[in-house]
């Protein structure tokens, strides 16, 4: 297919909608709200589910009980809204329903501004909702990334009967890039086994994450851990940029791993060794591949839109005498180049 | 425990276990009404023939195992949230039956936006909801449906409106939305009172497959245990208190429900 042109969220949600989206159910919040304008109007064009739900809490809902029919269902939303849905996202998790959400991240905390971040980093890695559990996390840096991880997302929330987010720092969604759209695929027709769609014919089935005994809880939750350990062994990635011969390491994701190819290049041209490890997954993170890189390098930065959320996934990763500092930005305000730049320069001096 | 009992064949039998349920004793306490309307529930969907393409959807409540009971698709709400999942389920499988079974705090408290939103958009749901007036499964909390004066476990001198706010009438306030075709108060307190909520819960099965609209049986009902009296003593003062503040009646039928033949 030819590129075109394209906004993020118009990307990702046509990209949805043609990966075999079918139902959304979402609720308006800056800077995402494109994405569900789009799909009111195509969803109903192709003849699939969609629905403007009456809140965040509402629209996680809806959006787990039809995945709980096993049909391919998406939502998207920002800071605010994605603290709403935690509650279902934890109800998912504990069901084992596939799920994809996207979450368009914006100034925080509290109502913040509608402004790009990272920060919600930490909750989307490590508490997207109350329990033990992960959810699978992608970090798209471009729009062409963005429409192929929406592709990537359902396929990985299938396999694994899992949560996958989509971690978009708002500026994702708003940018303008050329890109390529997929043809539209097929819609799946069959449900898989365990979906609640009538006992025809067969014992019932049940969607639930209630589990009353103790041991019986802890047996699925053992359950659950194995999965995500295959998950964690299989579905890490990332981008290197240059650290074969990098002294010095940036790690950076999103829209500030693209920010930090700049960097790099600067860097280079006045004589330092530069190398940037993107991560495309923030969960499973690439802790191995950062663990080993570390040993080859003098220091550490790490650039975030955030007070340091994956700087301490970075610091543990890392584990060693070798030093981690930390560039970040808050509030939406971008880091520019030649502030990293700056950090860079420190950093080399320091660890010389 | 059931026994199965082999039945002689000179004897007719007018009276068994509905398909619809699942042969176990449930965890309810002696006396408490969800045995009635969970067998009132199976009974219609056995006379409707829709069992095979029923989901139902669980609240968080006594009820919570209400999967348990019956033997069909079902699946766990968080909440107050049954109406948004049952949507999600409904709207991506429109040809099923979907029901939610909620209590007084699950529709009435935390999920109040769900239920009025569901029935506003004229959702193709049944909800049945059971108003006993206190939380049973966190041990007697004042409910949004709790009486004026009554003593429960957050409301140790009796319910205070000043404080506390007024009980809730929900079928008046559902009625009022746009989207809902029937919605009707019953009780369970005596036999016939039973058999018209029987009637209400099929005539609303029935306006969802007829494809009319939302509909919501509110079913007037006791926690002995929570008020403190044996079962029969419940039943009566539910008979003499609750319907004084929720009166019984139907409170909204369209045309199209009214016309619907329920035998």
């Amino acid at each position: 297919m030819a590129k075109e042109l394209l906004k993020g969220n118009v990307a990702f949600a046509e990209a949805a909608v043609r990966y075999g989206l079918q139902a959304y159910f979402g609720y308006p919040i800056t800077p995402q709200s494109e994405a569900l304008e789009h799909l009111s109007g195509r969803m109903i064009e192709e003849g699939r589910v969609f629905l403007q739900a009456e809140s965040e809490v509402a629209a996680i809902n809806m959006v787990y009980g039809a995945a709980s029919t096993g049909v391919r269902v998406m939502t998207s939303t920002s800071g605010p809204g994605f603290s709403l849905m935690e509650e279902g996202f934890s109800y998912i998790a504990g069901s084992e329903v596939p799920v994809v959400a996207i979450n368009m991240m914006r100034g925080g905390p509290g109502l913040g501004n509608i402004q790009p971040s990272q920060a919600d980093y930490f909750l989307m890695t490590k508490s997207a909702g109350h329990g033990d559990f992960r959810p699978i996390v992608l970090a798209p840096s471009s729009i062409q990334e963005i429409i192929d991880m929406v592709g990537l997302a359902f396929e990985l929330a299938e396999k694994y009967r899992t949560l996958v987010f989509i971690a978009g720092d708002g500026s994702i969604g708003q940018m303008m890039e050329s890109a390529e759209l997929p043809p539209m695929q097929p819609l799946r027709q069959e449900r898989p086994e365990w979906a609640t769609i009538g006992a025809a014919g067969r014992d019932p089935n049940y969607i639930t994450s209630l589990y009353l005994g103790a041991k019986k809880l802890e047996a699925v939750n053992i359950r659950l851990q194995k999965k995500l350990a295959e998950i964690k062994e299989n579905e890490v990635r990332w981008q290197e940029y240059e650290t074969e011969d990098a002294d010095l390491l940036l790690v950076a994701y999103g829209t500030v791993g693209r920010i930090c190819i700049s960097v790099m290049r600067e860097a280079r041209k006045q004589g330092l060794k530069v190398g940037l490890l993107r991560p495309q997954t923030l969960w499973p993170f690439p802790e191995q591949r950062i663990h080993e890189l570390a040993k080859e390098v003098r220091g550490i930065l790490v650039a975030e839109m955030n007070a340091g959320q994956m700087l301490e996934d970075v610091e543990r990763a890392v584990r060693s005498p070798v030093p981690v500092h930390f560039h970040g930005r808050m509030g939406g305000v971008f880091p520019m180049v030649d502030e990293i730049l700056a950090d860079v320069k420190t950093l080399d001096e320091e660890t010389r | 425990m059931t026994v199965d009992v082999k039945i002689p064949e000179e004897m007719e039998l007018v009276y068994e276990y509905p398909e619809s349920m699942t042969k176990v004793s449930t965890h309810y306490c002696p006396g408490c009404p969800h045995g009635i309307v969970h067998r009132l529930i199976a009974e219609v969907i056995d006379e409707l023939g829709i069992r095979e393409k029923t989901i139902g959807v669980a609240p968080v409540g006594c009820s919570v195992l209400a999967y348990y009971y019956f033997n069909m698709d079902f699946v766990e709400a968080s909440h107050g949230r049954a109406p948004a999942m049952a949507t999600g389920i409904k709207r991506t499988n429109p040809d099923k039956f979907v029901f939610t079974y909620q209590g007084d705090g699950d529709l009435a408290a935390i999920g109040t936006a769900e239920i009025i939103h569901a029935a506003n958009r004229g959702e193709l749901l049944s909800t049945v909801f059971i108003n006993n007036a206190i939380y049973g499964m966190t041990g007697g909390q004042m409910a949004p449906t709790t009486l004026p004066g009554m003593v429960t476990t957050s409301t140790p001198t009796g319910r205070d409106c000043a404080v506390a706010g007024y009980p809730i009438r929900m079928s008046e306030i559902l009625a009022k939305t746009e989207g809902a075709v029937y919605v009707t108060r019953e009780q369970t307190t005596d036999l016939a009172s039973i058999r018209k909520t029987k009637k209400a819960i099929k005539r609303a099965f029935m306006a969802q497959l007829a494809g009319l609209g939302f509909s919501c049986v509110e079913v007037l009902t006791t926690c002995a245990t929570n008020w403190n009296m044996d079962p029969l003593e419940a039943m009566q003062w539910a008979k003499e208190n609750m319907a004084g503040y929720f009166p019984l009646g139907t409170y909204k039928m369209t045309d199209e429900v009214k016309a619907l033949k329920v035998k």
